[in-house]
């Protein structure tokens, strides 16, 4: 990037309280000029709270918003160089797609507001529609009308507010893709809320991961995924087996655990913990790195891995791979999920295993949290 | 595979089955409608021929009345009571008018900004309905009786002296004039008005002002590109349930005006009950109706309400 810092965002100790309730907690926060940013997080975590004080459809009840060098905290909506996608799109109904998209234009004083306003709708493929009215649209038509209702002002910060959310699995995929390139063919800050997980990942060059009203962490996909430090990241972003266990010692950069009965070896640097010897650690991995060898085969298991046995409880063929839960001394529903390269057909429910994985996937975590924070519960994934 | 051809067959002969009370069931609108059907027949249709055929009567009372296809009352009542007629519209147009400005701010109100108020205003809006026409209108004699502290106020503020020359007012009275009768209809046809324009605001998404607000309008040009364009249909039902009341009152002028501010629905009242014309009422009563109809297709085609959602 150019070292034009105009569409920074820079929220320092933004707060919102209403009433007794704290919808965000005092929040410093960057976001780079061009950067594609998003707010993960459950409902009702602040994330859609935060985005509308940088739109200014709220304010802020301590701390300023800063877009560049300017102060917005106190500028009304309509008087900031960021623009908004609505969750469900909030398209003017009464005004035909061409005039929709014309809206900022035409206030802003521009006349001749025809070539860019065909420009914009061919970059989202709407050239035809112009002249039809919102509710003749379908769902992605109208999410794409949003956008370019957004992205013709020029604003120095595009802000999208669970855009896909109305949107089937497909077409959010497809939408996903279609937002990805334009961000990158326009090069402008977009800041993206989203309770979806997979849609940060996909997306976001940064995730900032919010619970509570807090940034529980932030961080790239890549990161967040592989270097989780709450149990909430851990949990909420994809699935990780969490294991309580103690320290037992050093070895070298390595810190060796104990675990039902079992020694785990977990990199010094990847533990967010305090180690004490003797005291507690969440030890952590994610169901995809761990390989599963039938209990018969266990010598052929080549030293120096983490290994823990258990009994396969359910299996479940997903295609491209085999979903197992197993029950383990240290986990009654441990997760392990296997590519379907080489399938051992000894592999089934009521099978004794030895689950196995190198060490430096392992990551630590504090004991002293809800091992449980950030799991989906079935209301969570109805909303 | 044999399994799966074989499946859709047991559903086969439940079809004809279905047939008989689908085809009651098509009728079921129509016994619903006869009541309503019945209603209309016995008290719009038929009084309407009978009128339609009163307006072409000759004859007195004492001889009673024929038909005798005599179409010159129309021209005849025209050419005498037009001035009514334009004074009725004239004094409903104001009204509607007065409603309009005086009710959108108060419907906007309620709808955007009263929070828990809201229910207690739209009571307040209804309250007078617990009361008769007739008390209600009567009260306007006394707020508007000539040594009243209204007409004192207006009288010291000058403003008197501007409606007298306008027209509006005689004298140091308001009462009697036509500002006394337009004042009337505005006060009892109001939440006619609030209503509708109530309904309509109530339904717009918050959101749309956001949006508005988020692509640069102010919050006017939101009002008048967003809010105001999405009120129409309340705005152009509002003005219609005011206007045609308004136009036909004859209570308002009877009460608070003077010979002076005869509207046609006092002449219609008198040719009826005192003169005892039934033709020359009845003719009157059909080029009411049908002057209404006319303003209001032509009213509703210009403000376009069929375009919008």
């Amino acid at each position: 990037m150019t070292t034009d810092n105009s569409g920074d965002v820079r929220l320092s100790g933004i707060s919102k309280t209403y009433g007794a309730f704290t919808a965000v907690h005092p929040l410093d926060l960057t976001v780079p000029q061009g950067s594609f940013f998003a707010l993960l997080g459950a409902s009702g975590c602040g994330k859609t709270t935060t985005l509308r004080m940088i739109a200014g459809l709220e304010e802020p009840t301590a701390g300023a918003v800063r877009l560049g060098d300017q102060d917005v905290t106190h500028l009304p909506p309509y008087k900031r160089p960021v623009n908004t996608v609505f969750q469900s799109y909030a398209l003017f109904p009464h005004l035909d797609i061409f005039e929709n998209v014309a809206f900022g234009l035409r206030r802003r004083g521009i006349k001749s507001v025809k070539k860019q306003v065909e420009e914009m709708l061919d970059l989202v493929q709407l050239g035809e529609q112009a002249r039809k009215k919102p509710h003749q649209l379908s769902g992605g038509q109208q999410q794409r009308v949003a956008v370019a209702r957004a992205l013709i002002n020029h604003p120095k910060v595009l802000l999208l507010d669970e855009p896909l959310g109305a949107l089937d699995l497909k077409l959010r995929r497809q939408m996903q893709l279609e937002l990805k390139r334009i961000q990158t063919e326009v090069g402008i800050t977009f800041i993206h809320v989203t309770h979806d997980q997979e849609e940060a990942m996909t997306m976001a060059d940064t995730v900032a991961v919010m619970n509570a009203g807090r940034v529980e962490q932030l961080g790239s996909p890549t990161d967040l995924y592989e270097n989780p430090q709450t149990t909430f990241v851990a949990n909420f972003l994809g699935t990780s087996n969490l294991i309580e266990a103690e320290v037992d010692s050093r070895s070298g950069e390595d810190i060796v655990l104990r675990a039902g009965g079992g020694k785990l070896s977990l990199p010094g640097a990847r533990c967010s913990a305090p180690t004490t010897t003797g005291g507690k650690v969440l030890v952590g991995v994610r169901p995809e790195k761990i390989s599963l060898t039938h209990a018969d085969d266990a010598g052929e298991i080549p030293e120096g891995r983490n290994r823990i046995t258990g009994r396969i409880v359910d299996s479940s063929f997903i295609g491209v791979s085999t979903q197992y839960v197993i029950d383990s001394p240290v986990c009654p529903e441990f997760e392990v999920y296997a590519q379907n390269i080489d399938r051992d057909v000894r592999l089934v429910p009521g099978a004794e295993v030895v689950l196995h994985w190198n060490p430096a996937h392992t990551f630590g975590l504090d004991a002293a949290q809800d091992i449980d924070a950030g799991v989906e519960t079935v209301e969570e994934d109805a909303a | 595979m044999s399994a799966v051809t074989e499946a859709p067959p047991p559903l086969a002969p439940t079809a004809p089955e279905k047939k008989p009370p689908r085809r009651r069931g098509r009728l079921t609108p129509y016994w619903l409608l006869l009541p309503g059907i019945l209603w209309l027949v016995v008290f719009f249709a038929l009084p309407m021929i009978y009128q339609a055929s009163t307006s072409v009567q000759t004859g007195s009372l004492e001889q009673g009345y024929k038909v005798t296809w005599h179409f010159a009352t129309y021209w005849d009542a025209l050419g005498e009571y037009w001035p009514q007629f334009v004074r009725s519209v004239l004094y409903a147009a104001a009204a509607t008018l007065l409603c309009l400005l005086l009710g959108y701010p108060l419907a906007y109100l309620i709808a955007f900004r009263a929070g828990r108020w809201r229910n207690l205003i739209m009571v307040l809006v209804i309250a007078p309905f617990f009361t008769s026409f007739l008390i209600r209108t009567l009260a306007w004699k006394t707020i508007l009786a000539d040594s009243g502290p209204v007409v004192g106020a207006l009288n010291t503020l000058h403003v008197l002296d501007v409606t007298n020359w306008l027209g509006w007012t005689q004298g140091d009275r308001v009462l009697a004039t036509p500002l006394a009768v337009v004042c009337g209809l505005t006060y009892n046809f109001l939440p006619f008005m609030i209503l509708p324009l109530y309904t309509s605001l109530e339904r717009i998404d918050g959101r749309l002002h956001e949006a508005a607000g988020d692509l640069y309008a102010k919050p006017f040009t939101t009002f008048r590109k967003v809010t105001f364009p999405l009120s129409m249909p309340g705005v152009v039902s509002g003005t219609l349930l005011t206007f045609i009341p308004a136009a036909g009152d004859y209570v308002n002028a009877d009460l608070l005006g003077s010979t002076d501010t005869r509207m046609v629905g006092n002449v219609i009242q008198t040719q009826f009950l005192r003169i005892l014309d039934y033709p020359t009422a009845a003719a009157l009563s059909f080029i009411l109706m049908a002057a209404i109809l006319i303003m209001v297709t032509l009213y509703i085609r210009r403000s376009g309400t069929e375009d919008l959602v």
